[in-house]
């Protein structure tokens, strides 16, 4: 069945390619975001203020990276959903194909879309400012995808629970960007008051946000082996959720 | 080896209901190998969802199935590889490509048809090969769905409400791809609301209304079963000619305005007993035609209802 994953995978990107907002929505509005920022903050002229330096450093690179991973998840609800209601995901089903061949084929697909991106990002970020990049890449990729399958995960619980596809953007979008707010990217946890604290521990995103910025500023794996334990935990708790709730039709 | 031949499907005693709601109860009927069976009924009569038990699709609550010798639902992957399923209302990624569709299932079967862009063509979507799902006409959508259901070579092909949407043209064109398909030896599954469809395709057919099977035969038996009255209608200035006709043996009823007379009686000899009657008198008529009932008729006989309703 493995022809059968790689075929629909390698399909599943065709098509993505083909939607009108799907390249340009997914793979350059993260870049030239980064691109923008970074000019404003990190100026050319100006010696930039220690706050913005810091920010260069690891803010701005870790924000763009979990934006991109967080509209990877929207891309994949909606797709979900709008397979679902035109009788794609039924239509596929009714063929050998295991049903986690097709939901895999979706994952393998963001995935991909998210390594493209950061490297996308990177180089980008190697040309116009290397104070940015200068991070352990290859570790930051491994946390940024094992991240993006977290979430992921949480978007096929979304995807179950929200029958309709028009309410499938809304829904997620409203779900995942406020819970940025609440992670640490912007505010230190530490500096919330304690009962947000509170939420903020529940929340996964908090998790991501750590490992990525930990990873990127050099540390070690060791260092984040409690956010790679809560991932986990978060990620094996919404695969089984949603292979108990997800519907085909 | 045994000389009896084995149903294509068995269905006994199925029962499926979603929440309170029962779907279809104490269904059961054979399909036969090589034939075209028909499920006809109107719209939530219960046709899909006997369909998807049967392709394993979903799981009755009672009741047995058996599919090729197989337990649909058991067996879903085993059956999978050897019947065709066209599914009502399903739809493909909207830019996927007719070719990528035809190659990507294509490789999902283990023993596919030899060659997938021969079967677009046998379709006659050869020249519609490098187009997008959704830039097909509704027709050329159902032959896609016909060559996918194909791909696998499958002894069995499901068909549900194949010509639902098409104008007359692609639906006559689509009667003569499913012919096609039962001449390759197929079994062929399908489910309609047309009874003139239903008439013209299917060797056997079972109505359904609400849930529940009400009659299975030939096309032509169920007719002469449930409806054997025939209609003559003709046109005469014979002045004797009501008197004449209501003597006949076979004749219930006698209905004339002006010179135009509607007969009804009920039998084969019905037709025959009038032309001899005019033979005999030497009615001079002008015009002259039997009309037959049709499946339709059966259908508003059985349920008390049109099929539109």
């Amino acid at each position: 069945m493995l022809r059968g994953l790689l075929q629909l995978t390698w399909l599943e990107i065709k098509i993505f390619l083909r939607e009108p907002l799907g390249a340009i929505g997914t793979l350059l509005i993260p870049v030239v975001l980064f691109l923008v920022v970074g000019r404003v903050m990190g100026g050319r002229g100006a010696a930039p203020s220690p706050a913005a330096a810091n920010f260069m450093r690891s803010g701005l690179p870790v924000m763009v990276s979990i934006l991109i991973a967080l509209s990877a998840v929207v891309s994949l609800v909606t797709i979900v959903s709008i397979y679902r209601e035109g009788g794609i995901l039924k239509r596929l089903r009714a063929t050998p194909m295991r049903p986690h061949t097709i939901l895999s084929a979706h994952v393998l697909v963001k995935l991909l879309f998210t390594a493209v991106t950061l490297l996308l990002m990177t180089l980008a970020g190697r040309r116009y400012f290397p104070a940015a990049t200068a991070a352990p890449l290859l570790s930051f990729a491994v946390a940024l995808l094992l991240s993006t399958l977290t979430i992921l995960s949480m978007g096929f619980v979304i995807a179950s629970l929200v029958r309709t596809a028009r309410f499938a953007q809304p829904v997620s979008a409203v779900i995942f960007y406020p819970m940025i707010a609440l992670s640490g990217l912007f505010v230190p946890t530490d500096a919330l008051p304690p009962w947000l604290q509170s939420v903020a521990q529940v929340l996964p995103l908090t998790y991501v946000v750590s490992l990525l910025q930990g990873i990127w500023s050099g540390a070690s794996w060791w260092a984040h082996l409690g956010d790679l334990a809560a991932l986990a935990v978060v990620c094996i708790v919404c695969t089984a959720l949603s292979a108990r709730l997800f519907r085909w039709e | 080896m045994s000389i009896e031949l084995r149903p294509a499907v068995r269905v006994a005693h199925v029962r499926k209901s979603y929440g309170k709601t029962v779907a279809i109860d104490e269904v059961s009927f054979d399909v036969r190998e090589g034939e075209i069976f028909g499920l006809i009924g109107p719209n939530g009569a219960g046709k899909t969802t006997t369909m998807e038990c049967v392709e394993g699709l979903r799981k009755p609550d009672r009741g047995t199935i058996s599919v090729l010798g197989l337990d649909p639902f058991r067996d879903v992957y085993q059956l999978q590889e050897r019947i065709g399923v066209q599914l009502q209302q399903a739809h493909l990624q909207k830019r996927i490509k007719v070719w990528e569709a035809a190659h990507l299932w294509a490789s999902l079967y283990r023993k596919p048809v030899g060659d997938a862009d021969r079967l677009l063509e046998q379709l006659g979507l050869a020249d519609k090969r490098e187009a997008w799902f959704m830039t097909l006409s509704g027709g050329q959508q159902q032959r896609l769905f016909i060559a996918l259901a194909l791909i696998n070579d499958p002894e069995l092909v499901f068909l549900d409400e194949l010509t639902t949407g098409l104008d007359p043209q692609a639906r006559r064109a689509i009667w003569d791809l499913v012919r096609g398909i039962r001449a390759r030896g197929k079994t062929v599954f399908m489910t309609t609301h047309l009874m003139e469809e239903a008439e013209r395709l299917c060797d056997r057919v079972a109505i359904i209304e609400h849930g529940r099977i009400i009659d299975i035969d030939v096309p032509q038996r169920l007719i002469d079963r449930h409806c054997p009255e025939r209609t003559v209608v003709l046109t005469t200035d014979d002045p004797l000619a009501a008197e004449r006709f209501r003597a006949l043996p076979r004749v219930d009823q006698v209905q004339h305005s002006g010179s135009r007379f509607t007969i009804r009686g009920r039998g084969d000899d019905f037709v025959s007993e009038v032309i001899q009657c005019l033979a005999e008198h030497q009615v001079k008529v002008r015009d002259f035609r039997t009309e037959l009932p049709s499946l339709e008729d059966v259908f508003l006989k059985l349920t008390g209802h049109s099929i539109r309703d």
